[in-house]
């Protein structure tokens, strides 16, 4: 299974931003993180990867036992991260890149994004690729 | 601790003391084509990053550049943290057998390759890579083709970085927030190059206090003629210097 991450400046529109994505998500994983961890605005790289790491299925459910007894829907196919502006961009970055897990960065509109990324996941045969695909392809999307 | 490691400690405290010292300067820069923030910021992050490196056992000077860049990365806010931090963790890898005039420039090298790849920033967009590119490409001739003394080679990439710093004042801002305000960030000069120069100031001052020398008293103009075509000129510094 795919996982997503949610990354914003704010922890208030990460979460918000979540909760709207889960609602076409199934039972994909989506971890809301933002914020400076001092209760104002801002990204934390360290706060980002224990979301990549969680998205991914390492620290959120259970141990890898409990893991292997869901069989293999709740293995991780990898992490594809949404994220809104400039520093949240390259916080993002040095947490993936950090990280053991397989995650990607999706160049898409955050919230629509998520959107996309929470259909696309609940593809059986989804894969990061058909994922991050999908995010991205929120950049066309019109409104009017 | 090993001299090296006992060395970037060293630095590593007269950075944190003098970013406070100039925190205030640094957040007038910012409150004209930012958010104020990069002054408090980075003397918060600094102060702790002293503090971590202080608190290590025996260090060597990879070690205290991967935990200054860890606590940078964590306790600096906004673009600064991951750009002055998450650098350092990446090319603290090439001190991995100390600091040497070779380790250095390669140190230097991955440094600002990092940093223009995570802020997608090249040279002419008002920011910290004005003052780093001319410093790093100064510092690896220095060493690598002018054969001249580290120290010096120090010091002369220090006057790049303040040329550097110079030419973000009259540039339109590019990348960042000050982009954001268009041809209004011209004339103002760039808080995150000022920053880079006001570490390699410190690290200029702490080498030369070390090796119990003046700091020596030059500038980044080449003390070498090129011979060669510059159309021919090679990537490799060392290589065009073959033919003097």
């Amino acid at each position: 299974m795919v996982g997503i991450v949610v990354v914003s400046h704010s922890e208030r529109a990460a979460e918000g931003i979540a909760e709207v994505a889960a609602e076409m998500a199934g039972d994909t994983r989506i971890e809301p993180v933002g914020g400076d961890g001092k209760g104002g605005i801002g990204t934390v790289p360290d706060a980002i990867g224990d979301a990549i790491d969680a998205a991914a299925g390492g620290t959120d459910e259970g141990d890898a036992t409990d893991a292997e007894d869901r069989g293999d829907a709740t293995e991780s196919d990898g992490v594809v991260v949404l994220v809104d502006l400039g520093s949240a961009v390259m916080n993002a970055d040095v947490a993936v890149e950090l990280s053991d897990a397989e995650a990607v960065i999706a160049d898409a509109p955050v919230l629509e994004g998520a959107v996309n990324a929470a259909v696309a996941a609940t593809d059986p045969s989804a894969t990061v690729e058909s994922v991050r695909e999908q995010a991205e392809a929120a950049r066309d999307i019109e409104k009017l | 601790m090993t001299d090296d490691g006992a060395a970037v400690v060293a630095a590593v405290d007269a950075v944190a003391e003098r970013i406070e010292a100039e925190r205030d300067h640094l957040t007038r820069l910012d409150s004209a084509i930012g958010d104020a923030d990069h002054g408090g910021n980075m003397a918060r992050g600094w102060a702790e990053a002293a503090d971590a490196a202080r608190d290590l056992n025996d260090p060597d000077a990879e070690t205290v550049a991967k935990t200054v860049g860890k606590t940078l990365m964590a306790e600096v806010g906004g673009a600064a943290g991951p750009l002055f931090g998450g650098s350092l963790v990446f090319a603290a890898g090439e001190l991995d057998e100390g600091v040497t005039p070779e380790t250095a420039v390669a140190f230097a090298e991955t440094y600002l390759e990092k940093v223009e790849d995570r802020g997608d920033a090249r040279v002419g967009d008002q920011t910290m890579v004005d003052a780093l590119t001319p410093a790093v490409h100064t510092f690896k001739k220095s060493i690598e083709v002018d054969d001249v003394e580290p120290i010096e080679a120090l010091a002369k990439a220090v006057d790049a970085a303040e040329r550097g710093v110079a030419f973000t004042v009259p540039i339109r801002a590019r990348k960042g927030r000050a982009s954001y305000l268009g041809w209004r960030s011209v004339g103002h000069q760039d808080p995150g190059a000022t920053s880079a120069l006001i570490i390699l100031e410190e690290l200029l001052a702490v080498a030369a206090e070390r090796l119990d020398v003046d700091v020596p008293e030059t500038d980044a103009a080449s003390p070498t003629i090129p011979d060669d075509d510059p159309e021919e000129a090679s990537d490799d510094p060392a290589a065009a210097s073959e033919d003097d």
